[in-house]
């Protein structure tokens, strides 16, 4: 398969990418001035690295705070290692649960291993929807707690892309 | 960040963050193409993205990376004193490589995802933010996805 932008060329596009698609009528018009590149080479570009599983997913990031969802919880969970994937996959599935991972414990301090996040306007309601969701799984006895956000410091896009300084060292 | 006031969301807001959180057409004028789907001029839905930006409600429009293949990523939780939170707040938004830095209800308050290239460059930042805080990083790494973000709808969302 033949590169149709330099490596360097990649990777500023990657963090340009990670910023988000300019708002203009052709935005890979855009991305592809910055980086000295065809509107068609960036645009390939991206469509390999979609069809490839770079991208999770492609379009709006919203703030949810500010449109409303202010009652944000993340519901963490001390499930037995030979459960924990189907007690993840039916929560995974379970209505208003926005993301469901497992993580590692880090005993003595940190005695969880499955985190589900759950965004909702009032608290009250994201506080009853988790009690039934638990209870309808069996999973009231379980040890869990409920941390609520209280304030968002940064909420922003992750940056993968090493910066171009790095990459045009390593050649 | 807003805080205290709920946004207005118009139709046309509402109807493109139902439509659009996830499959955002990939082509050379992506606005043009929701704006067919959504039986709407390209200028209107540039005009709602515009005014949904600068309004606080729309971080950014593209992809959201896959952590696993885009690089390293990891969240991080810290016990912060306090009388210590808002300088370290700030010391821990000043790494570009930290996302959602959120204050929360516990021992362990303040919370954020670290990303980088690689587990390398992960391990690195973590041991910087332990000398610069004076605190140690709980490291909790997905090690399995049961449910991933595709946004929420707004409409109907608890």
């Amino acid at each position: 398969m033949t590169s149709l932008l330099n490596d360097l060329q990649a990777w500023q596009l990657r963090r340009l990418l990670e910023a988000g698609l300019p708002l203009a009528a052709r935005p890979y018009q855009v991305l592809a001035e910055r980086v000295g590149a065809s509107e068609e080479a960036v645009l390939e570009q991206v469509r390999r690295w979609s069809d490839s599983g770079l991208f999770r997913r492609m379009g709006l990031v919203i703030k949810h705070r500010a449109l409303g969802f202010r009652a944000n919880a993340m519901l963490v969970m001390d499930i037995p290692d030979e459960c924990v994937d189907e007690v993840g996959r039916k929560l995974g599935q379970a209505a208003g649960v926005n993301l469901c991972y497992q993580r590692p414990r880090r005993l003595p301090d940190w005695p969880y291993n499955l985190f589900c996040m759950v965004h909702g306007r009032e608290r009250e309601q994201v506080c009853r929807l988790i009690e039934q969701m638990l209870a309808e799984n069996g999973l009231h006895d379980i040890p869990h707690q409920l941390l609520f956000s209280t304030r968002a410091f940064k909420q922003c896009g992750g940056r993968y892309a090493p910066p171009a300084s790095q990459v045009a060292a390593h050649g | 960040m807003k805080r205290g006031c709920d946004m207005q969301i118009d139709p046309l807001s509402r109807r493109l963050i139902d439509r659009f959180q996830h499959g955002m057409p990939l082509c050379a004028e992506p606005y043009r193409a929701m704006a067919d789907a959504l039986e709407c001029s390209e200028d209107e839905v540039l005009a709602c993205l515009e005014q949904l930006e600068s309004s606080g409600g729309l971080s950014r429009i593209g992809p959201v990376f896959e952590h696993s293949r885009a690089g390293a990523s990891t969240l991080v939780a810290l016990a912060v004193p306090e009388a210590q939170l808002e300088q370290v707040a700030e010391q821990i938004n000043r790494y570009p490589e930290v996302n959602h830095n959120y204050l929360r209800e516990h021992h362990y308050n303040l919370w954020f995802v670290l990303t980088g290239p690689d587990r390398a460059r992960i391990d690195a930042l973590l041991l910087q933010i332990e000398a610069e805080t004076g605190l140690v990083p709980l490291d909790l790494p997905m090690q399995a996805a049961y449910r991933i973000d595709l946004g929420f709808p707004i409409g109907d969302a608890p």
